[in-house]
Order: structure tokens, then C-alpha cells, then sequence
């Protein structure tokens, strides 16, 4: 009987849920209140605000003449958990003292999205998004960033 | 015969489209209850309005989804389960009254399909013929998962039909009929003084409960899933893809909505809203308001689906209430308390009609 009590008492919690959101939801469908009631962001159309401390996809950021910042100096390959960074140094022809990535790879798909590299650079080459999660690719093989996609605006 | 035709098409029609939305219901009302949206999507011409077009999303997913023949199975039964079960869940809605019966020229048209006499005995055979298909299903499929899956529902089902079938002689008793017709016409009286409706619910409160519990047992459903046992043993159509899988879920809903409909005819007052005679409402209080007999049946209609739809709501709250019992609690249920129970209740209301008369 105790059983037939608390089965009850279930029910009632679940149909005060339904009722409570079907209200609010009404409410807020019809544009009568501006609180939803449940929990669901409607991703495309709606964004959840990203953590301050959250990192995302990188970039490799440029000099004020346009030469990429990056020096080849392999410090942040070097720091990486993942090794999941290519790089080939080459010489920069215009300043002969300095060295220039002649390619520059990672890999997304392997990175674990630590932030080592940003911190290992000496030359802030290297920065981290914090607002844009949109990552997902049809093939692994499009995720390995090259320099074009890494320095794309 | 060319009528018959004609109300089948039209009342099966009903009965799928309203199918479809009690999957739209399914998703919804359990968003709702865990504090989501659910799906709504959906989108025709630019017309979203909150996922009302959803099924048929879901629908045209079903049809084009691949549909894979294992090389192992059993192809006769494999292929004759889904189609059993799918028919046998939804022939019996074709003997439930949608309205009353209308006579124009002196001839007789039932509102339902198959207007028997034994409409009651005709639903309960059909309705333990449509447990061939999920053992058949799992039988079939030649996979050891699928035949427990197929052997659980049918102890479960055989076990639950004798409940189900026991409550509804208490129905039979107060209502000594078993047309589903005159069931709901000695439904239409009213007691003290006009206003209280002899429904079933009110003669039978105990019968409604035995009722409804053993039929979600029927229907295979949480908190009865055992058969389906998703987190477990997978159940009985584990070998189905694409639409012959498509076919068991719907055959799944159909059934909710047969239980629905069976719940609504026995215990609700079936198509009668309250007050509803034969030419018209009379309302207690004293007024009255006349109606060409054709409106009455439109009424009773819509009356029938409001009913319908407020027993679905309240069947899909207890499945997303309850958790799935164990399969030994699930027996002590059906053969320890429901059954005793609906006898009980036989003896009760058998020794009360006997007092009255
Ligand atoms: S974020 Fe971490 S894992 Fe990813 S490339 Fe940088 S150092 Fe490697
Ligand atoms: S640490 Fe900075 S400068 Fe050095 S290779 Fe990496 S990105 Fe380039």
C-alpha cells in the first residue's frame, strides 16, 4: 500500500514537470515571457556563452609587415602531450637571420586542446579561439590544419 | 461491402494518423516532463510550429532507412512477424464504436468496421493472436537475444491477458453486454439526480486500475518493457532494420492507442460526452439543446478523440514515471496481485448485483 502511495507521488512529480514547462514554454512560444523553462539551447539559433578558460582551435598570428610571427623555433612541438605538431623550418630569405616554418601542421584531430603550445611560444605566434566551437569535419585527413588554414581570419 | 470498404479505409486512415501523433505525443510530453523541448525541427514550407510535422519526418526516415535481411534467419517468419503483429494490433480498433450507430433510410451504419455483437470477445482473441508476432519475430530472427526477448513477452503477455480479461467481467457484469455498443449505451444513465454518469470508472473504479495495469503489461512498454529490454538483452526484434523494424514500433503505439480506445469505450463512457441522448444534450440544471442526428455523431466523434488523447497523456506519463520492473517482480504482479485482485472484484460486484436484484 506504502508502494501504491509513493507510485503515486511519481506520477505527480512527472506531471508537475510536464505541466509547469508546458506552461512556461507556451508562455514563452507565444512571446509572452522571456523564460523558457527548460533547459534545451537551441544550438544553431542559440549559443551557450563558452567558459573564460575554454580553448579551442589555433591560430598562428602574423607580424605588423604580414611575415608570420612563428620562428620556427620548435618549442611548442617540443611542449605538445599530443605531438600532434609538423614542423619544417626553412630560412627566410628576406631576413637572413631568421628562420620561417615552410610548413606548419597539427593535427585536431590528435590535439587535446591543452593550450601547452601557447604557452610554450616565445614569440606569441601562436593563439587559441575561445568562442567558435565549430570543429567537425566529414574526413579525419581535414582536420590536420596546414599554415593557410591556421592564419585564416 | 462497398461501405465496408469505405470505413475502413477511412477509420484505419484515423487510426494511423493518430498514431503518428501519439509518437509526436511520446517525444514531446517526455521532453517536457525532463525539462527539454524535444523535437522541433521539422519544417514544411518554412512552418515549423514547435515540430507538428515531425512523424512524417519520422515516417519518410523509416521508409528510406536500409532494410537488412540477416543471411541466418528464418526468412517465412522472419518476414510474416513484423505484418502479424502490426495487423493484429490494429484490426481490433476497427470493432471499437467511433460514434453511435446512424440509420439513414431505414438502414443501419455502424460507425466502426466490424459492428459484432461480440465485439468485446472478438478484441480479446485478437488481441493474444498478436503475440505471434514478436515470438515468431524472435523465433525468426535465429538469434539467442531475439528468442529470450520473444519467449519473456509471451509469458508475460499470457500471464496479463488473464488479468485483463478478468477485469472486464466485472465491466460485463454491471454492463451485461458484449456489444461495445450497448456497453457504452448502459454507460449514458445517470445517477443522483442527473449529474453523475454511471461510467465504468465510477461503478468499476477497481476493474479501470486492474485494467490499465495489465494493459501496459499487454503493451509491452516501460515499466512492462521486458521483452524490449533495450539496456539488456536487446528483446525480440534485434534482427529488424528499416521498415520491418518500423513495423513493431509502430504496432508498439497502435497498441497504445487500441488500450487507449478499450479504456475509453469501458470505463470512460466511450463516445458520449456527458449528457448526450439520442436527440441531444439534457443537461441537469434543466436546460436542453437539440441536435439533428447527424451532429451528434460529429460530437461523439470529437468527444471519443478527447478521451482517447486525455488516457494516451496519462498512459505515457506512467512510461516516463516508472522505472522497468525485474522479470520475477513482474510475475508476482500479474499472477499475486492482479489476478486475486480482478477476482475479487468479480466477487464483489457479482454479490452487489445480486443484492440489488
Ligand atoms: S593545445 Fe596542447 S595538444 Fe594541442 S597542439 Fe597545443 S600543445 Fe599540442
Ligand atoms: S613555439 Fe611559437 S615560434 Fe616556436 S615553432 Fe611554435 S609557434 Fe613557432
Amino acid at each position: 500500500m506504502k508502494l501504491f502511495w509513493e507510485a503515486i507521488k511519481g506520477l505527480g512529480i512527472t506531471a508537475r514537470h510536464l505541466i509547469v514547462n508546458l506552461w512556461k514554454f507556451s508562455l514563452y512560444y507565444v512571446g509572452l515571457s522571456r523564460d523558457k523553462g527548460v533547459v534545451t539551447v537551441e544550438y544553431p539559433e542559440e549559443r551557450r556563452e563558452t567558459f573564460p578558460r575554454v580553448r579551442l582551435r589555433h591560430r598562428l598570428l602574423r607580424r605588423e609587415d604580414g611575415r608570420l610571427r612563428c620562428v620556427a623555433c620548435f618549442m611548442c612541438a617540443t611542449a605538445c602531450p599530443a605531438e600532434c605538431i609538423y614542423i619544417e623550418a626553412e630560412e627566410d630569405p628576406d631576413h637572413p637571420l631568421e628562420k620561417r616554418p615552410r610548413q606548419f601542421l597539427i593535427d585536431l584531430g590528435k590535439c587535446a586542446y591543452c593550450g601547452f603550445c601557447v604557452e610554450a611560444c616565445p614569440e606569441d605566434a601562436i593563439r587559441m579561439d575561445v568562442h567558435i566551437p565549430e570543429l567537425a569535419e566529414y574526413e579525419r585527413d581535414n582536420l590536420i590544419y596546414d599554415i593557410e588554414k591556421l592564419t585564416k581570419k | 461491402m462497398v461501405w465496408v470498404i469505405i470505413k475502413a479505409v477511412v477509420i484505419f486512415t484515423w487510426a494511423l494518423i493518430t498514431v503518428l501523433y501519439i509518437t509526436l505525443l511520446e517525444r514531446k510530453e517526455s521532453a517536457l516532463i525532463q525539462d527539454r523541448i524535444g523535437a522541433n525541427r521539422a519544417e514544411v514550407l518554412g512552418l515549423r510550429l514547435n515540430g507538428l510535422f515531425q512523424p512524417f519526418a519520422d515516417a519518410l526516415k523509416m521508409f528510406f532507412k536500409e532494410d537488412y535481411i540477416p543471411p541466418f534467419v528464418d526468412r517465412p517468419f522472419y518476414l510474416a512477424a513484423p505484418i502479424l503483429s502490426l495487423v493484429f494490433a490494429l484490426v481490433p480498433i476497427g470493432a471499437i464504436p467511433l460514434a453511435d450507430k446512424l440509420s439513414i433510410d431505414g438502414r443501419e451504419f455502424s460507425i466502426s468496421v466490424i459492428g459484432s455483437n461480440v465485439g468485446l470477445v472478438l478484441i480479446l482473441s485478437l488481441l493474444s493472436l498478436g503475440i505471434y508476432g514478436v515470438v515468431l519475430g524472435g523465433y525468426g530472427s535465429r538469434n539467442k537475444y531475439g528468442l529470450v526477448g520473444g519467449m519473456r513477452a509471451t509469458a508475460q503477455v499470457i500471464s496479463y491477458e488473464v488479468a485483463l480479461g478478468l477485469s472486464l467481467v466485472g465491466v460485463l457484469l454491471v454492463y451485461p453486454s458484449l456489444n461495445l455498443n450497448e456497453i457504452v449505451y448502459m454507460q449514458n444513465r445517470y445517477v443522483l439526480g442527473g449529474w453523475v454518469p454511471l461510467w465504468g470508472i465510477i461503478l468499476q473504479p477497481l476493474a479501470a486500475i486492474l485494467f490499465l495495469i495489465a494493459g501496459m503489461a499487454e503493451n509491452k512498454r516501460v515499466p512492462f518493457d521486458l521483452p524490449e529490454g533495450e539496456s539488456e538483452i536487446i528483446g525480440y526484434f534485434l534482427e529488424y532494420s528499416g521498415m520491418k523494424f518500423g513495423m513493431f514500433f509502430v504496432a508498439d503505439f497502435v497498441e497504445v492507442l487500441l488500450l487507449a480506445a478499450l479504456f475509453t469505450t469501458f470505463f470512460l463512457g466511450g463516445y458520449n460526452p456527458p449528457y448526450l441522448f439520442q436527440d441531444g444534450f439534457h443537461f441537469p440544471w434543466g436546460g436542453a439543446l437539440l441536435l439533428s442526428p447527424v451532429w451528434i455523431r460529429v460530437i461523439q466523434f470529437i468527444t471519443f478523440n478527447i478521451k482517447l488523447w486525455i488516457v494516451v497523456w496519462f498512459l505515457l506519463l506512467v512510461r516516463w514515471t516508472y522505472p522497468r520492473y525485474r522479470f520475477d517482480q513482474l510475475m508476482d504482479l500479474g499472477w499475486k496481485n492482479l489476478i486475486p485482485l480482478s477476482i475479487l472484484n468479480i466477487i464483489i460486484t457479482a454479490g452487489i448485483m445480486a443484492v440489488i436484484k
